[in-house]
């Protein structure tokens, strides 16, 4: 019975993994297929792809057209369990920024985290996001190259299934050519943005997700990823027989049912748990790490969400994998004589260097799309095909008024028809009732393309998580207090995605209902808003200028390790989860010859 | 406006488990080592369907919350839905795909949204009536259609409607999109509207070729280095 609870745990284990989300479902993965004994505690309730996910449901068999609500933030078949941007009886306070901004924080209360409604966009850092501040002087460098993360790449993409184009850009690189899977054929819309972005100097390219968009090779994959160990290459080859290629069906964000895209409770956690070395207990909702006399983690205190007793566990090294911003707060927690600010604090810099990805949108309306024969669009789900940042020589030579980049994230297409869909047509429509209007939505109907930017942030002082000195959570935790401000460089970044999405729609043929947001201040979403966060422990050189090394090793605690993205130096354009279970593997490989050797 | 003390003691009956802080008190200031913060909390409400429904189960209009629109409501709403969507040779009317119970359902809902969007809907039903009755002396739901064509192109366009308008036309957009919302989430508005997807297939094709040559868009991706 691998789900237990704390006063059934079958100790002594080896690590405790606080979070089953990508870092510390990764590091479950990694950890138990090599006989390591884990405990993973999860602060939110056991949940099931496979019962759970409403695959083929309509919108109208759901409250309000499945509308967004405040109980589901997303809307109804959102697979966020307990979640959203607040959580019940989980406060957090944010101090306004200089415009008034707010940091947003979204969270889950489930098996797997945040993975289970992700959008699965899977690209990598290039060797740049690696060695930000030795190309143009901002933010910092990491201590690790693009060479040290790419066999980790490589690997994550095979275990999860990453579908994708294997050609490399300028700091876009894949990988050797056998770790993706093709890419699903573009749709109309698709066709017309590949066609006319290379006017803007844009260069179109498939995208890259984690979705199935064939079954994944389990005959040569498990000997690539566990060579020599024949009883993990087993357990995953039957894991991989378990989950389906895609069905070309469904909206991705409600989870995945067959097992088609990564999801860590589809693609981590069943091969862990076949091992026999992993125990789970759910509702453990993490608030200290516990130290000995020497100052060595000796495991962590919890409150059992559903009794609301406090609990501790135990174990020869401690993983957070909680999220960057929880991770921090429970470091923060974590107050000691040895550690009086709070644990692995002595650079003081936990919590600090909170970095989220610049986010801004433009829809346009396409009349070469209108009145399209019948097609089914739903395809891979999204991203059949994205721009990567096209401007990285202009930037060396100071020809662009920001330092960092951003990609294009496209889509349009038939969708299956929402709540939304026929929002506000009067702009296009003059106000049609009746006939008119079943006409207009005919017409309509898959001639809107959406572009949203996705952009790189350089790290500030003026961004980090500190503990709230007044409000506490239902569990008598503190809660975090945010603080949050764009530098001008994101602002402007954020104009500049307006103006670039106005050309592009301008030279689709395109129109706007409104015209683009040139205020760069008001062109840029929310902090928070991208649920990129990333920081708060980010990994360095040495002990006074970062919490963790380059093994993701707090410096102070050498059997304290970070498998979230809070050890994150910099968060470049690339969306942040294929890192985040990059840098957990390797961080687990790290930990694996670190146990063999009896260093920890 | 709340004063401090007061602040201080909700956050502290938060902190407790208490829940003394609906939904609508998240955002109070709450003070902090330098500067003041905003509060972010959620209390579910209890009429709601809470932040972990199931899922998977096809759910009636009502099965959450009761239904409230009587009947002279429900009727109005029917004739106005049936106006904005009307049966042709392609599809039913809004009423016949079920509009009627999901705005019912809709502005009978307990979440913010809803709350405002009920106000406007049942002024808008109040003025729709009162402007029929000047003009006819009967209610709406039952002027002839010529009639209720006439009273609805006064306010079909926010854009184009007199000042003093403005409020119905703001009804009227919201009813609108309403009845669209509700009519293209039934089977009978994607059928109207051809659409294919949301079934399982084996493999995924794209677009046929001859498509893409008439629309002119049949080269595929530029080829490495176009660019340069």
């Amino acid at each position: 019975m691998p789900f237990v609870t704390a006063s059934t745990q079958r100790g002594p284990y080896d690590v405790i993994i606080v979070g089953s989300g990508a870092g510390g479902g990764q590091t479950a993965y990694t950890l138990c297929m090599e006989g390591v004994r884990v405990l993973l505690l999860e602060a939110g309730r056991e949940y099931s792809p496979a019962h759970e996910t409403p695959m083929f449901q309509t919108p109208d068999m759901a409250p309000l057209g499945g509308s967004v609500t405040p109980d589901k933030n997303f809307g109804f078949y959102d697979a966020t369990v307990d979640g959203g941007w607040e959580v019940p009886g989980e406060p957090y306070v944010t101090v306004p920024d200089r415009w008034g901004g707010h940091f947003t924080w979204w969270r889950a209360r489930m098996l797997g985290g945040r993975t289970n409604h992700w959008g699965r966009i899977s690209l990598r850092n290039g060797p740049y996001d690696f060695k930000p501040h030795s190309r143009d002087g901002l933010g910092f460098d990491w201590p690790i190259t693009y060479e040290d993360v790419a066999p980790y790449y490589d690997k994550v993409e095979m275990l999860v299934g990453v579908y994708g184009g294997d050609e490399s850009r300028e700091n876009t690189p894949a990988g050797p050519g056998d770790t993706l899977l093709p890419p699903p054929p573009p749709l109309v819309s698709d066709h017309l943005f590949m066609q006319r972005a290379p006017k803007l100097g844009i260069t179109v390219l498939p995208g890259r997700r984690a979705v199935l968009t064939r079954a994944q090779d389990h005959r040569t994959i498990p000997g690539k990823l566990h060579p020599g160990n024949p009883r993990a290459q087993r357990i995953l080859a039957e894991a991989m027989r378990n989950r389906s290629a895609c069905l070309w069906a469904t909206p991705c964000g409600r989870g995945c049912a067959v097992g088609a895209n990564y999801q860590s409770t589809t693609v981590h956690l069943p091969p862990a748990l076949a091992t026999g070395n992993l125990d789970i207990i759910t509702h453990a909702m993490v608030y200290e790490v516990t130290l000995d006399k020497q100052g060595r983690a000796t495991g962590v205190r919890f409150v059992d969400a559903a009794t609301g007793r406090h609990e501790h566990a135990s174990a020869r090294i401690v993983v957070l994998g909680a999220s960057a911003c929880e991770t921090a707060r429970i470091l923060l927690n974590s107050k000691s004589s040895l550690f009086p600010n709070g644990l692995a604090n002595s650079s003081g810099l936990v919590g600090r260097y909170i970095l989220d990805t610049v986010g801004s949108s433009v829809v346009g309306q396409i009349p070469l799309l209108e009145s399209l024969p019948p097609l089914n669009e739903n395809a891979a789900g999204g991203l059949q095909v994205y721009a990567p940042w096209w401007l990285y020589q202009e930037q060396l030579a100071h020809k662009v008024s920001f330092p960092r980049g951003y990609h294009i994230e496209y889509g349009g297409g038939k969708v299956v028809p929402s709540v939304y869909t026929f929002q506000g047509l009067e702009w296009l429509t003059g106000g049609s009732y009746g006939r008119k209007l079943k006409q207009d939505a005919r017409r309509y109907y898959g001639s809107f393309v959406g572009f949203d930017g996705r952009g790189a942030m350089v790290p500030n002082e003026n961004c980090y998580v500190e503990l709230d000195p007044v409000v506490k959570d239902r569990f008598g935790i503190p809660a975090p207090r945010f603080h949050w401000q764009w530098g001008e460089y994101e602002q402007r970044q954020a104009a500049h995605m307006q103006e670039t999405f106005g050309a592009l729609i301008e030279a689709m043929g395109g129109r706007l209902q409104s015209p683009v947001v040139t205020d760069p201040v008001k062109a840029i979403s929310p902090g928070g808003n991208m649920i990129h966060e990333v920081g708060g422990a980010i990994m360095g050189e040495n002990a006074r200028s970062s919490v963790t090394n380059r093994w993701s090793q707090t410096w102070d605690v050498p059997n304290l390790f970070v498998a979230d993205g809070g050890v994150f130096a910099y968060n470049a354009d690339k969306n942040p989860t294929l890192t985040i279970m990059a840098l957990a593997w390797r961080m687990s490989d790290h930990i694996l010859q670190r146990m063999r050797r009896r260093e920890i | 406006m709340t004063d401090r003390r007061t602040t201080i003691k909700l956050i502290v009956a938060a902190a407790a488990g208490v829940p003394a802080l609906r939904a609508g008190a998240a955002g109070m200031l709450v003070p902090g080592a330098a500067v003041p913060g905003e509060l972010r909390h959620y209390v579910p409400l209890m009429s709601g369907y809470g932040p972990d429904p199931n899922l998977v189960k096809a759910y009636e209009k009502g099965a959450f919350w009761p239904l409230t629109l009587n009947p002279q409501q429900r009727q109005l709403t029917t004739v106005l839905a049936d106006l904005i969507i009307p049966a042709d040779e392609h599809s039913p009317s809004a009423s016949a795909a079920g509009a009627v119970d999901f705005i019912d359902e809709w502005i009978s809902a307990p979440y913010p949204q809803q709350r405002r969007d009920r106000l406007t809907v049942l002024n808008g039903f109040v003025w729709l009536d009162g402007a029929a009755q000047l003009r006819a002396r009967q209610p709406f739901a039952t002027l002839e259609e010529a009639q209720q064509h006439a009273l609805c192109d006064r306010v079909c366009d926010a854009s184009r409607a007199p000042a003093d308008l403005q409020e119905p036309a703001r009804f009227f957009a919201l009813f609108r999109n309403l009845t669209v919302a509700a009519f293209y989430t039934t089977e009978a508005g994607r059928k109207d509207l051809h659409y294919l997807g949301n079934v399982p297939l084996k493999h995924f094709d794209g677009p046929p070729v001859e498509l893409l040559r008439k629309l002119g868009l049949d080269q595929g991706f530029p080829s490495a280095g176009e660019n340069e």
